[in-house]
């Protein structure tokens, strides 16, 4: 597939590799802030390769794995209701509630859909008049122009039964929680390519300058991440502290103009509770108030749900960076990815379910020490039903 | 849903005042929102994101980039080969040597 099978060549990788290999003198410990480029790196063996010293940490930018139990429980109390048609990414169904989850809810007869676009959780919202329609609208900042444009069309075309369950989640501030911290041991940033092509990287520039931390806003490919790599590396050994752009093909400095309109046509910035770190202000969206009528917590009394945490789950210290799931108890034994206790089992971008998948510290065979070219995963895009509105994410 | 994947542009229509089109991904085709990217034409690559075009995909910087790293290679090599002689180890290992075609002063020799 053009764009995408050119950046996982093998040999160009190589090439990468000892070019890393070459420049590097010291220890350096790097983070990759987005899950999508966790899954690829650990899946690849990406941090295997490295010279030694040289770390990655997988950051906290998995949307499924930071949403805070209690807004999973909101999202089960009001799926439950026999007037609710409850839709959701797919990749939310199986994250654990503290009770149940939404696949759970739904094989119980709950009338749960899983929706590809939020735009086909607004057509299923026009076409059920009669029914209450309610969309989990989370994600970062990637996914906050489609959820915010399906609100502002729900508002267009009058739709009184929609309804959009808000949690939203800001990069920048997560960067920032991560580097004030006293156990802080990030040195530079990989930040995440698709998030930068929504907002650009403007943003960025005063951390980069704050924290004399390099940023490389980087694509998702092996080729991208480990070129992503030799750049920071590269801006570290020579004591610089730059925003750079590995990922030129889909970034520009100014992001998407309309997009980010959109955005902030419908949300406003306020505090957020992330799942594993805790309330970090002005780090996410919700709402103006021109669109209350749309939020689904009011809508349905949900907001007073509070809820804890399983007690053997580390995920806090895994999205944070402080621990690896093989510093964990409960991994691969009281959890996995068919039992998982919490997020970063459930997601696929999640650092524990990519662990898993990789075999590591599970007693899967050694992996051969060489990049292999990924299987591509149109699967996950299958064609839909007309109208049914089905992907698996 | 946070991976956004490269896809081309093969349809583009007005649906009650958004800019819709179809999307293919290697052969997998699927309905995109394209107001995010009105300077999208047929043909184009744009990445997708939970059904969303969020960005157009700069053909002369993929090219480019593939470029550059296909060529680090050779710097790298070029940079060793700069830094001549009394080194512990030969710069470049596998210097096949003069070939039959090279002038018989021996210019354009090992050290080129």
């Amino acid at each position: 597939m053009k764009y995408l099978d050119e950046y996982r060549d093998p040999v160009l990788a190589r090439k990468l590799l000892d070019e890393i290999h070459r420049i590097t003198t010291r220890p350096w410990t790097l983070m990759e802030v987005c899950g999508g480029q966790t899954h690829t790196i650990v899946k690849q063996g990406i941090d295997e390769l490295l010279p030694p010293g040289v770390r990655m940490i997988h950051g906290p930018g998995c949307p499924v794995c930071v949403t805070p139990l209690e807004q999973v429980d909101k999202a089960l109390a009001i799926a439950a209701r026999p007037d609710v048609i409850f839709t959701s990414y797919g990749d939310m169904l199986r994250v654990p509630g503290s009770t149940t989850d939404l696949l759970s809810l739904k094989a119980r007869g709950a009338d749960v859909r899983i929706v590809y676009s939020p735009l086909d959780a607004v057509r299923i919202a026009a076409a059920n008049r009669d029914r209450q329609v309610v969309f989990f609208a989370v994600g970062f900042e990637t996914t906050a122009p489609a959820n915010a444009m399906a609100v502002w069309q729900a508002a267009q075309l009058g739709l009184d039964n929609f309804s959009v369950l808000v949690s939203h989640v800001l990069v920048p501030p997560a960067m920032i929680a991560l580097l004030e911290s006293p156990s802080n041991q990030v040195q530079a940033f990989l930040a995440a390519g698709h998030v930068c092509a929504v907002m650009g990287w403007t943003e960025y520039e005063p951390i980069a300058a704050r924290y004399h931390v390099p940023i490389v806003v980087t694509g998702f490919e092996p080729l991208d991440l480990l070129e992503g790599i030799l750049i920071a590396i590269r801006q570290l050994e020579a004591g610089r502290a730059e925003v750079e752009n590995q990922y030129v093909r889909a970034v520009r400095r100014e992001g998407n103009r309309l997009a980010q309109e959109t955005v902030f046509r419908v949300f406003e910035i306020g505090r957020r509770t992330w799942r594993g770190i805790g309330e970090i202000p002005a780090s996410g969206y919700h709402l103006k108030p021109a669109f209350a009528r749309f939020d689904a917590e009011t809508k349905f009394a949900v907001e007073g749900i509070r809820t804890r945490e399983h007690p053997a789950c580390i995920a806090g210290a895994i999205l944070t960076g402080e621990k690896t799931p093989l510093d964990c108890t409960a991994y691969g034994v009281l959890c996995s990815p068919q039992q998982p206790l919490g997020a970063p089992m459930v997601s696929a971008e999640g650092t524990c379910a990519a662990f898993f998948a990789a075999g590591r510290g599970i007693g899967a065979p050694a992996r051969p020490l060489e990049i292999r070219p990924l299987e591509i995963r149109p699967l996950e895009i299958a064609p839909s039903p007309a109208g049914a509105a089905e992907g698996t994410r | 849903m946070c991976l956004g994947i490269p896809g081309r542009v093969i349809e583009i229509r007005d649906e009650a005042g958004l800019r819709m089109g179809r999307v293919d991904f290697g052969g997998v085709r699927k309905e995109a929102c394209l107001s995010y990217v009105p300077e999208v034409e047929l043909g184009d690559y744009v990445i997708v994101h939970v059904g969303f075009a969020i960005s157009r995909v700069d053909e002369a910087e993929a090219l480019r980039t593939l470029e550059l790293l296909s060529r680090m290679g050779d710097l790298v090599q070029q940079e060793l080969a700069t830094m001549g002689p009394g080194m512990i180890a030969p710069a470049i290992v596998d210097d096949p040597g003069p070939g039959p075609d090279l002038p018989a002063d021996g210019s354009g020799g090992p050290d080129r």
